[in-house]
């Protein structure tokens, strides 16, 4: 992670609570001294941790790609909650949990940026050990169902009912 | 409006945090661990249309009420408290600001002693805390991890086999997990040492903030500090961490405040009996004054230059004189003006009272 006011690395990672919204600053040594010694009334000009996500991000794209196929990227869409790749880069924040799916592309790279790691090696749930992706599919489902039944569309809309019943009782990931 | 009456109580107990008790508890104020965790059923919440948020809300306060002790919970639906009492839970840990200000369902559950606060539909569906008085990160972990398997045991955790427990911020995603312990370094303040602490900081990739009350005003010397990073290490690993930094710290306070008491006790001595002679006589007062001075006043007590004085008292005042609790116990809404002349009025009651004098009137 490059420091947000020079091309040092971040090496000093601060949360602000100033503005009432937690933003987080990821600063070198030498701007982390500056901005640690301003005096404590002086608002730090901090920008959040969205607008640092799509820094990053951008300058992530940025490498190697054309305009087009940026714009392109932007337009992806997670099949689950619809939500485009230009949301999430844009407000910092995931629409679903399918999302890491389908922009795992993208996001594998900033999450080793992230973290320095890419696997988690920490506690597994008993439930489902192997994931609940397939329990993530049951916000997909019930979205055709409801448009479905919007469309009037009943035959598809019991087909999808029953599917997402057929989930839910599974207790399956 | 059994909730209402419940969380009037909270202002009347002192909280764990508060306690003053626990290990290394003259430097450690809290260890709090909190875990991020999201149903695997539901888009994230900025994502999800207002009914999915009722049926998150739903679930998870159905989930909570079942665990073991769930019953005994307060649960308090946050979209219907008003400003001032959203404000106090903010002030005493237990929600964020931004559950406070954000909109549509969202709730707490809290246990009885205040250790665990559960947050419904914040960033993340659920936010699990627990906090601990002193420097205890492995009671916390115990406690967090226990009720974690039980909220487990009711509802299907959004979970990836590489990437771990998923969050809507990749921040957050792997172990989901935020461990902090609140440190007041009023020494190292006034040494101008606290450099030393960033740079010791910086080698593990821990985070350090500041504690921020009204207005944006750093204030009384505490320092959180915390992991940066949920992905790729245990979370006996990333509390290890934590673990291994803090003594340091507390060993650099420690003779930051024997080189003052050494090299400069009257200076320091005045310091002290000056800011808590502020205190007990002032008219009117702000929260950054009171915070500012309140910090001496903790330093002096710990280093025996006050002997009148008790840590979980200064510490009481801490939070009593932050502007939601000043209105909570004084029964009504005040504005700013007026919250400075209560403020002063209640710190010259407490602190005569505390010193064993007559208490002043008003």
């Amino acid at each position: 992670m490059k420091c947000q006011k020079c091309d040092k690395p971040a090496t000093f990672h601060i949360t602000e609570l100033t503005s009432g919204k937690p933003a987080e600053l990821h600063l070198c040594e030498e701007h982390a001294r500056e901005y640690l010694t301003q005096s404590p009334g002086e608002p730090a000009s901090a920008s959040n941790m969205a607008a640092a996500l799509a820094h990053q991000l951008a300058q992530q794209m940025a490498v190697g790609q054309t305009a087009e196929e940026l714009a392109q990227l932007d337009q992806q869409a997670c099949p689950v909650c619809g939500i485009t790749f230009h949301e999430f880069r844009s407000q910092g924040r995931l629409g679903c949990p399918h999302d890491y799916v389908a922009f795992e592309a993208q996001l594998g790279p900033l999450l080793l940026n992230i973290h320095g790691e890419g696997e988690h090696t920490g506690k597994i749930p008993k439930r489902c050990p192997q994931g609940s992706e397939k329990r993530t599919q049951l916000i997909r489902l019930r979205r055709e169902m409801s448009e479905a039944v919007a469309e009037e569309r009943y035959e598809r809309a019991k087909e999808l009912r029953d599917e997402i019943q057929r989930i839910e009782n599974s207790g399956a990931g | 409006m059994v909730g209402a009456v419940k969380l009037d109580d909270l202002a009347r107990q002192r909280g764990e945090w508060l306690r003053g008790n626990g290990p290394e508890a003259d430097i450690v104020i809290s260890s709090r661990i909190r875990l991020a965790r999201n149903l695997a059923d539901f888009p994230f919440i900025s994502r999800a249309p207002e009914q999915d948020r009722a049926r998150i809300e739903k679930s998870v306060r159905e989930a909570v009420l079942k665990t073991d002790g769930g019953s005994k919970m307060l649960y308090l639906d946050v979209e219907q408290l008003d400003t001032v009492d959203r404000q106090f839970l903010v002030e005493r840990h237990l929600i964020s600001r931004e559950h406070a200000e954000s909109q549509g369902a969202r709730a707490v559950a809290i246990d009885p002693a205040e250790t665990l606060s559960v947050m419904v539909n914040e960033e993340d569906h659920l936010r699990i805390q627990v906090m601990q008085s002193g420097f205890d990160l492995p009671s916390a972990w115990a406690r967090i991890n226990l009720v974690d398997d039980l909220m487990e045991s009711q509802v299907t955790y959004a979970f990836h086999p590489r990437l771990g427990y998923l969050t809507a911020c990749p921040t957050n995603v792997g172990t989901g997990m935020r461990v902090s312990v609140m440190l007041h370094l009023p020494a190292l303040v006034l040494t101008r040492q606290l450099d030393k602490v960033f740079r010791s900081l910086q080698k593990v990739s821990l985070a350090v903030r500041g504690l921020y009350g009204e207005g944006s005003q750093a204030m009384g010397d505490f320092y959180q500090i915390s992991n940066q990073v949920t992905l790729g290490k245990s979370e006996e690993k990333l509390i290890k961490d934590v673990v291994e930094i803090v003594p340091k710290i507390i060993e650099w306070e420690r003779k930051a405040r024997e080189f003052l008491i050494k090299e400069s006790h009257e200076n320091l001595h005045d310091q002290v009996s000056r800011a808590y002679g502020i205190l007990r006589t002032a008219q009117t007062i702000s929260s950054e004054e009171t915070m500012h001075l309140l910090s001496r006043v903790r330093m002096g007590v710990n280093l025996g230059l006050i002997d009148d004085l008790q840590i979980p008292a200064v510490n009481e005042l801490f939070i009593h004189t932050q502007p939601a609790h000043l209105q909570k116990i004084s029964g009504v809404e005040l504005d700013t003006a007026d919250r400075n002349i209560e403020r002063a009025r209640y710190l010259r009651r407490q602190l005569n009272r505390e010193a064993g004098g007559p208490a002043s009137k008003n």
